[in-house]
């Protein structure tokens, strides 16, 4: 076994995993570890991280970490720490669940609303990829409107993805959670700042990161660090902390890029550049345009209406 | 400490002797008192758990599981659809080989919804890798608890305690509880082989493929057949350190020179004691088989028992839609290959239908005069099924 020095230097989820060369949700779930340090538990739900970072008999976690299901690492990630709390073996422990978009925001809604509603000590940890990519592409409730996925296709009566992204972090806040915030792996500083700064506030976190996907979104794979800064610029993805119902921070870019600078190198955007898919621009324009409005303050339900 | 209590209770307390680390559930009916009265002990300080009131009983089983993968006793308790809404969690924890430990309050399922007792929940997932043990009265119901958090800990496989809802969980019955001490004398604190813990981190619930995972499924299965040995020598270790013995995985009752054997499991043995004892009065030669141990099926223990015994009926509060009882099916497994008795399926109080001892009567009389294998349902209603109801 490694001592805790050494696992304090290196990286505690290790390269030589089976990811996609540029994958999103590698680099920020790296930088998550990096930040918390050694001492943490890891319950993790199925999804690409699951799958490519522990193929047996191969795992590139250097921490302790479990996964058991789909839909349940909030619920596994409450009994590690209420048990550990009464054997007397927590002091010193961190606890993270972690899961992609649809682990949370869809199946495991459920199990994560009970564990923000009795209030244990965990920090939440959603890789907002904005769809089912394990699985091959398909739509998510994170799915942005427009976006073609393998499930939202478009066609003659579709322009992809009809609905726009539920509203996750506003469903934690919603929820009494001392601390919600949104990042992306554009901003790795930021990122580890959040981390950091959420382990240290007793009870439930949750930490929102968008996390792009090549071959989900269609992209180079040398874009996906653009592609997330690009997503903060346009207003698509806004970056923002919430404590204690509070907006405390908000970033705004220096410079408002348009939506098109985002979209256009994704392929599943593709078809809204074709004849018919103004409308769908229109709608993703309003939706930033609505996010640049975002501004620090009592945190209020802001973001979706339904789409028309 | 002799009481008089209801079978939720006894339970509670039996639970509470254990020690658990970790208590969660999610009420159900008929497992619900269950659940209020470990409550109302977190309550009153008289158990120091963990103690977690579950979103569902999804989140519940899920929840013992992140209390056992670091190392904590874990209990948990549903019924019905609650179990079977556990059901993928229910897998999950077997194959991870965690020592959880679940009463299941016996209740049929829906559709149509019903909360009464039969035990259709617990075997529909009789192939999860659960441990399951058939309790016939609330004093085994007691001692079955202590037993299966020793036999799940030695083994690392997860243990249900199947006892019938209403009939034993909300019948008050005079049982013996016995002294914290020589539970923690018989219990020793839970060493875990593996858990999870930052000073020596290691990495559960991998992805395996198709060039190992038959493997796995074989080490859990070859452990589940040792399971079967070690079940009747922590009953015999029971019964050394308490006086009480209810059977390891099978138990018998007058099954000298019976033409005629009756087949269950749960609460449904004591009816049928009574009724041998009358029928043997008649001077009809009737026995009992009484199957304590579901899972792993105790085949040879069942081979041995039945040996020169050439007609049997199996009454399960059970079916496999489409085929017969259950158990019935399972019986049938045990004499693979050899000469058989003939063994028939009576599919009986279904949904909490009441099984009178006269019944069980006719069931041994009609086998006695007509050994024929057969599947029958005994106590249904005519006019239901002619329609006369509406
Ligand atoms: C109960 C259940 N339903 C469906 C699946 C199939 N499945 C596995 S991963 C996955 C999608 C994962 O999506 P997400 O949570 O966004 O993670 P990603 O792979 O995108 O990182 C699906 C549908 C499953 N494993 N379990
Ligand atoms: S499909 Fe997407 S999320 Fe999955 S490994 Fe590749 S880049 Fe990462
Ligand atoms: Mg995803």
């Amino acid at each position: 076994m490694m001592s805790e020095e050494t696992r304090k230097v290196i990286n505690l989820l290790e390269p030589g995993h089976t990811g996609c060369a540029g994958c999103g949700q590698a680099i920020a779930a790296r930088l998550v570890l990096k930040a918390a340090g050694p001492r943490v538990i890891v319950a993790n739900a199925t999804g690409c991280l699951e799958v490519y970072t522990t193929t047996y008999p191969r795992s590139s976690w250097e921490v302790p970490w479990i996964h058991s299901l789909f839909e349940n690492a909030a619920a596994v990630a409450a009994g590690m720490e209420v048990t550990l709390k009464a054997m007397g073996r927590y002091e010193g422990i961190k606890i993270i669940a972690q899961a992609g978009d649809g682990g949370t925001a869809d199946i495991g809604m459920g199990c994560i609303s009970g564990m923000f509603e009795r209030g244990h000590d965990i920090l939440y940890v959603c890789y907002d990829n904005e769809g089912y990519m394990n699985t091959g592409y398909q739509r998510s409730g994170l799915t942005p409107p427009g976006a073609r996925t393998t499930t939202s296709p478009p066609g003659r009566f579709s322009y992809g993805n009809r609905t726009r992204k539920k509203n996750m972090p506003m469903i934690a806040v919603a929820h009494g959670v001392p601390y919600v915030a949104t990042a992306t792996v554009s901003e790795p500083r930021d990122l580890m700042r959040k981390v950091q700064k959420a382990l240290e506030i007793q009870g439930p976190k949750y930490l929102h990161i968008l996390v792009p996907c090549v071959p989900g979104w269609g992209y180079e794979s040398e874009l996906t660090v653009e592609l997330a800064r690009l997503a903060v610029e346009t207003n698509l993805f806004p970056i923002f902390e919430v404590e204690n119902g509070v907006i405390t921070k908000v970033k705004k870019p220096k410079e408002t890029r348009p939506v098109e600078d985002y979209l256009r190198p994704q392929r599943r955007f593709a078809h809204l550049f074709q004849p018919g898919g103004e409308k769908v621009l229109e709608e993703i324009r309003r939706i930033a345009e609505e996010n640049s409005r975002l501004e620090p303050g009592p945190a209020r339900l802001f973001g979706p209406s339904l789409p028309e | 400490m002799r009481a008089i209590l209801e079978g939720s209770k006894a339970v509670a307390e039996a639970v509470r002797m254990c020690r658990p680390n970790l208590v969660c559930a999610y009420p159900i009916t008929p497992q619900t008192h269950i659940v209020e009265e470990l409550s109302h002990m977190v309550a009153d300080g008289r158990l120091e758990a963990g103690f977690v009131l579950a979103e569902s009983e999804f989140g519940a089983a899920s929840i013992v599981l992140g209390g056992s993968v670091v190392g904590g006793r874990a209990y948990t308790a549903t019924s019905s659809q609650g179990l079977l809404l556990m059901v993928e969690v229910i897998f999950n924890i077997a194959g991870l080989r965690l020592p959880v430990v679940m009463t299941c309050a016996n209740r049929a399922v829906s559709a149509p919804i019903n909360i009464w007792n039969d035990q259709q929940d617990a075997v529909s997932i009789r192939d999860s890798g659960w441990i399951q043990l058939y309790v016939e009265d609330n004093q085994e119901a007691v001692d079955t608890h202590i037993q299966a958090f020793r036999i799940a800990e030695e083994l690392m496989i997860p243990v249900m305690v199947c006892m019938d809802g209403y009939v034993l969980t909300h019948t008050m019955e005079p049982v013996d509880i016995p002294e914290q001490e020589e539970v923690d004398r018989f219990l020793p604190p839970y060493r875990p082989k593996y858990r999870l813990d930052p000073d020596d981190p290691f990495t559960m619930g991998a992805m395996v493929g198709p060039d190992a995972y038959m493997e796995t499924r074989y080490h859990v299965h070859m452990d589940m057949m040792e399971a079967r040995s070690v079940i009747q020598r922590v009953a015999d270790d029971y019964a050394q350190a308490f006086g009480r013995h209810h059977g390891g995985l099978v138990e018998t009752y007058d099954l000298e020179g019976a033409d005629v054997v009756l087949v269950s499991m749960g609460s449904l043995l004591g009816t049928m004691r009574e009724a041998v004892d009358e029928l043997r009065k008649e001077g009809l030669k009737v026995g009992i088989l009484k199957v304590r141990c579901f899972r792993p099926f105790p085949k040879e223990a069942i081979h041995d028992a039945l040996q020169g015994i050439e007609v049997v009926g199996v009454i399960e509060k059970d079916i496999s839609l489409g085929l017969e009882g259950t158990l019935c099916s399972e019986m049938r497994a045990a004499f693979c290959g050899e000469e058989s008795p003939n063994i028939s399926s009576f599919i009986m109080g279904l949904g909490g239908r009441d099984i009178t001892v006269e019944e069980i009567k006719q069931v041994a009389r009609d086998l006695a005069s007509n050994p024929a294998c057969r599947v029958e349902f005994r106590g249904l209603k005519e006019e239901l099924l002619r329609g006369d109801e509406g």
